[in-house]
C-alpha cells in the first residue's frame, strides 16, 4: 500500500514538471537563429539536400564519431557479456524448425531487404534516410535470416572486419578533411558537385556509406550474439 | 481553442508515454517489463523533443522541389532536433540490447525473471 502511494508520488510529481513546462511551451512561429544559419548556409557549405545529414555528418560530426564509439562499446560491452564458456559452446542449441513459408520467403525477402538497406544510407543526403537507418534495416534482414534459419552460424570474422575498417575509414576522412577542407569531418574536399544529385555533397555519402557498414555490422553482432547464446528452445 | 497546436498534441501525447514508461519501470516485476518501460520513456522523450522543433504549417527539411531554395529558411522545420533524435535513437537502441543482454544472462542463470527473486542486494 505504502509502495502504491509512493509510485502515485513520483508519476505525479514527474506530470507536474512536465504539464508545467506544457504551459510554458510557446510554439515557435519561425525557425531560431542556428537553424536559420543551417537552413541559409547549408546548401553552399555541405552541399546535402537533406539538412538533417547536413547536421549530423558535418556540422555536428563529432558527436556523430561519438555517437558510433558508443554503439561501439554497447557491442563489444554484449559480445564480452554473451561470451560463451568453451564447454557451452559444443551444447547443441535446441529449436523449433521455422515454418515453410518463413523459410522461402526469406530466401526471397532478405537480398531485397539488404539492397533497400544500401540504396538508404548511398541516398542519405538527398532522402530521409541515412548511415543510422539503413544500417538498422541490414540488421533488420540478418534478423529475419536468423528467424527462417536458427541454427545457421554468422560469420563473426567478416562482421568484425567490416566493422573495423568502416570505423577506421570515417576517422580518416575526417583527418583527410583537416588537410583538404576546413577542419575534422569537414566534407568540402574537391567541391561539393550537383546539389540534388547522387553524386554531390563532397564526402558525406561516403561517410554514410560507411557509417551504414558500421552501424549495421554492429547491429547484426548483436543479434547474433543474443541468438548462439540462447540454447533452449523457445 | 487556437492555441492547441499540433505541436501541443504532440507533446501531450509525448508527455504521456513517458509517463506510462515511469509507470511501467516502477510497478512491473518482469524484467522484461521493466525494459519495456524504460523503451517507452526513451520513445516519449523522442517524440516530445521533435514536437519542439516543429514551425507551424512547414515542411520537412530536405531542400527538394517543395523547398524554395533562397527560402529554404522560410519553409522548413527545425533539423537539428531532428538530428538530435535521430542520435538518441540509436544511443537507445544500444541500451536496450545491453538491458536484453542482462536479462537474457539472469535468465540463464536463476531460471527466473521476476525482479523480487533477485534480492542479494536488498537490506
Amino acid at each position: 500500500m505504502f509502495k502504491k502511494i509512493f509510485i502515485f508520488i513520483v508519476l505525479a510529481g514527474f506530470a507536474a514538471i512536465l504539464l508545467n513546462s506544457l504551459s510554458l511551451f510557446n510554439p515557435d512561429q519561425q525557425l531560431n537563429e542556428i537553424a536559420t544559419r543551417y537552413a541559409d548556409k547549408g546548401p553552399e557549405e555541405v552541399g546535402a539536400a537533406n539538412l538533417v545529414t547536413a547536421v549530423i555528418v558535418t556540422y555536428r560530426g563529432l558527436d556523430t564519431l561519438g555517437e558510433v564509439t558508443i554503439l561501439f562499446l554497447a557491442a563489444s560491452i554484449i559480445g564480452f557479456f554473451l561470451k560463451l564458456k568453451l564447454e557451452d559452446e559444443k551444447v547443441p542449441r535446441k529449436v523449433r524448425k521455422a515454418s515453410e513459408i518463413l523459410e522461402t520467403a526469406s530466401k526471397i525477402i532478405t537480398p531485397v531487404i539488404f539492397l533497400f538497406g544500401i540504396y538508404v544510407f548511398i541516398n542519405g543526403h538527398l532522402t530521409p534516410g541515412g548511415g543510422f537507418q539503413g544500417g538498422a534495416i541490414i540488421a533488420s534482414g540478418l534478423v529475419l535470416m536468423l528467424l527462417a534459419n536458427p541454427v545457421k552460424k554468422v560469420n563473426h570474422t567478416i562482421i568484425s572486419v567490416v566493422e573495423s575498417i568502416s570505423g577506421f575509414s570515417f576517422v580518416i576522412l575526417g583527418i583527410i578533411g583537416i588537410f583538404l577542407a576546413g577542419g575534422f569531418l569537414d566534407n568540402d574536399y574537391f567541391g561539393l558537385g550537383t546539389f540534388g544529385e547522387l553524386l554531390s555533397a563532397g564526402a558525406i555519402p561516403v561517410i554514410y556509406i560507411f557509417i551504414g557498414l558500421k552501424v549495421g555490422s554492429e547491429l547484426s553482432g548483436i543479434v547474433s550474439n543474443l541468438q548462439e547464446t540462447q540454447k533452449e528452445e523457445i | 481553442m487556437e492555441q492547441i497546436s499540433l505541436a501541443h498534441i504532440a507533446i501531450v501525447t509525448g508527455i504521456l508515454i513517458i509517463l506510462i514508461g515511469i509507470w511501467g519501470i516502477l510497478t512491473q516485476k518482469n524484467i522484461i517489463k521493466i525494459i519495456i518501460g524504460f523503451t517507452l520513456f526513451d520513445t516519449g522523450s523522442h517524440i516530445v523533443m521533435v514536437s519542439l522543433g516543429y514551425v507551424k504549417g512547414k515542411t520537412a527539411p530536405i531542400l527538394d522541389k517543395a523547398v524554395e531554395l533562397k527560402n529554404a529558411a522560410g519553409e522548413i522545420v527545425d533539423p537539428v532536433p531532428q538530428a538530435l533524435v535521430l542520435t538518441a535513437i540509436v544511443i537507445g537502441l544500444g541500451i536496450t540490447a545491453l538491458m536484453l543482454a542482462y536479462a537474457l544472462r539472469l535468465y540463464q542463470r536463476r531460471k527466473t525473471l521476476e525482479i523480487n527473486k533477485y534480492n542479494d542486494l536488498k537490506w
